[in-house]
């Protein structure tokens, strides 16, 4: 222990103050300033850089997200004026031909309608040249007929003989 | 901010006045000096010791004692080999700077290692155990007291020594370094070269020690002393273990001043809820506040002693290990059977005195920075606590 003391050498003890301070004085001015803030500086940058790289990247993932969005709204926007037009071209498609059919019907009307009219008009017609025909023809035969004794005789005989048929 | 405002003296003198509290394995007593004076071979001078010393100089356990002792030691020359029988070493001296009525410069080399007697302006001064004192002439009489230390007046040494040398040369090497990786910041934000090594320690420091510690908001300012520290004490640790012989951050002076920074730095940046917590110990009963008060101002030294104490035995037990391992070849009497045993061994305790060396640096940082947060804290803690209490 006595050694111990007895070997601290205050001169020793001066000197290595004195180097130590002027060393710390010398290097905090010259080399750790510089150095820690040029390692801080590079730090800083790197953090920056990594955080803009986040935000770039959330940023991207947002855009992805409105692209992919918009994406969905127009292909939904798309499917739907498709179904529309189908929708359209179907009910077109059924007007028509509800109007081609009543259309038709109508037209069928008439054309029936008319052929009524027609036939009766033709009947009419008929009617009265067969009427008037008949008439002739009966005048002809009656003429004819009633010209002997023996054939007015077997004509009444012959209508009778159809009566009792009947 | 009571004591910080004393001076450093004070809290010298606490330090070293608290120093016995400690007690070693082995009592040093006085077989080292013995041991020094056989490894110094000094001159026969009139202490009755140097009889015993005599026989003790050829015993090669003693050699090896003494020359571990003089390693662990600082002194003022820097000596890389030395040759025993021709008494001759290897090296060079450096400036001796003293303060005994007026500045005293001279080179070490006219101390011959404490074999000669130095003679600086009428004034004659020798070498003992790695220390300089007075003497009265040419002679140079040292006497000693009873625990065999010299009684000689011991003038103020301000001498560049081998330690004093290291550090400055650490401290270039520091300066180079860092300047040279905060350059090549200009360049662009990522270093090259030996930057790349030196800047993932740095943020090492900030985010493992600096930034737990201390707290996101005030460790910056903690920084420079911080990152200062760390890499001096890694550098000498490491220095230490080379072929150089360099033992500084095992020296006592050096780590007292190295905690001393350490605690003006905790004392002086210190807030008011640290001296509260202090002085006037919040949320217990009157009586224990008087009783905390003492122990928490105790408290206050006791942790920069022993970041001091932790550094310098660490260290020295490193060395010593080491160089202990080394010298089994030279007492060993079968080189063939010590050699590989001796040599594993080393390079086995080497490799852990590395991981050491970086450990000490980084356990010291630490718990500056620990303490440092401890002083700077706010203490949300005991503020929710009377919160709590108000409300129930």
């Amino acid at each position: 222990m006595d050694k111990l003391i007895n070997d601290f050498s205050f001169g020793l003890f001066f000197w290595q103050a004195f180097i130590l301070l002027v060393l710390i004085l010398l290097l905090v001015k010259f080399a750790w300033k510089p150095i820690m803030e040029s390692i801080t500086a590079r730090e800083e940058g790197i953090k920056d850089a990594l955080l803009s790289a986040e935000n770039a990247k959330k940023e991207m993932q947002n855009l992805q997200a409105d692209n992919q969005r918009i994406l969905n709204e127009a292909r939904a926007e798309r499917d739907a004026m498709l179904k529309e037009a189908r929708e359209m071209k179907e009910k077109m498609i059924a007007d028509s031909k509800n109007e081609a059919q009543e259309q038709g019907q109508k037209m069928i009307e008439q054309a029936k309608a008319a052929i009524e009219s027609e036939k009766n008009a033709a009947m009419a017609e008929l009617k009265l040249q067969v009427s008037t025909l008949s008439l002739s023809i009966a005048e002809k035969l009656l003429k004819e007929e009633l010209s002997n004794k023996e054939s007015q005789t077997k004509l009444v005989e012959k209508m009778l003989g159809d009566v009792k048929l009947n | 901010m009571v004591i910080s405002n004393k001076p450093l003296k004070f809290i010298l003198a606490a330090l070293v006045a608290s120093l016995p509290i400690m007690s070693f394995a082995n009592s040093e007593n006085d077989t080292t000096h013995v041991h020094n004076e056989a490894a110094h071979e000094v001159q026969v001078a009139s202490h009755d010791k140097h009889a015993e010393e005599e026989h003790v100089a050829q015993d090669p356990k003693a050699k090896v004692d003494a020359f571990i002792d003089h390693h662990l030691q600082d002194s003022h020359d820097f000596i890389f080999f030395s040759d025993d029988k021709e008494n001759k070493h290897y090296g060079f001296p450096l400036p001796v700077i003293l303060i005994d009525g007026g500045l005293k410069i001279f080179s070490s080399s006219k101390l011959h290692h404490g074999e000669a007697v130095a003679e600086v302006d009428g004034n004659f001064y020798k070498l003992v155990h790695g220390k300089i004192y007075k003497t009265d002439d040419a002679a140079g009489i040292i006497s000693f007291d009873e625990h065999g230390h010299p009684k000689n007046e011991k003038p103020l040494d301000f001498s560049i020594t081998k330690n004093v040398v290291s550090m400055l040369f650490v401290a270039v090497l520091l300066f180079i370094m860092f300047t040279g990786l905060a350059k090549s910041y200009k360049k662009g934000p990522i270093p090259t070269g030996f930057g790349r090594v030196l800047e993932p320690l740095i943020i090492f420091i900030r985010d493992e020690i600096a930034v737990p510690n201390i707290g996101e908001k005030k460790y910056r300012k903690y920084m420079g002393y911080l990152l200062t520290v760390f890499f001096f004490v890694w550098l000498l640790n490491l220095l230490g273990m080379t072929p150089l012989g360099i033992n500084v951050t095992g020296n006592i002076a050096i780590t007292v001043c190295l905690a001393a920074f350490t605690f003006i730095i905790t004392q002086f940046s210190a807030n008011k809820d640290y001296w509260g917590h202090i002085f006037w110990m919040p949320g217990v009963p009157v009586p224990m506040k008087i009783i905390l008060a003492p122990i928490e101002v105790l408290g206050t030294l006791t942790k920069p002693f022993a970041l001091l104490i932790r550094l310098y035995a660490n260290i020295t037990a490193g060395h010593v290990v080491i160089m202990s391992l080394i010298a089994m070849i030279f007492v060993g009497k079968n080189l063939a059977a010590d050699l590989p045993i001796s040599m594993g061994l080393t390079l086995f305790i080497s490799v852990i005195e590395v991981l050491v060396a970086f450990l000490q640096a980084f356990i010291f940082t630490m718990l500056s920075s620990l303490f440092i947060g401890m002083a700077v804290q706010d203490h949300d803690h005991a503020h929710h606590h009377e919160d709590e209490t108000a409300i129930i």
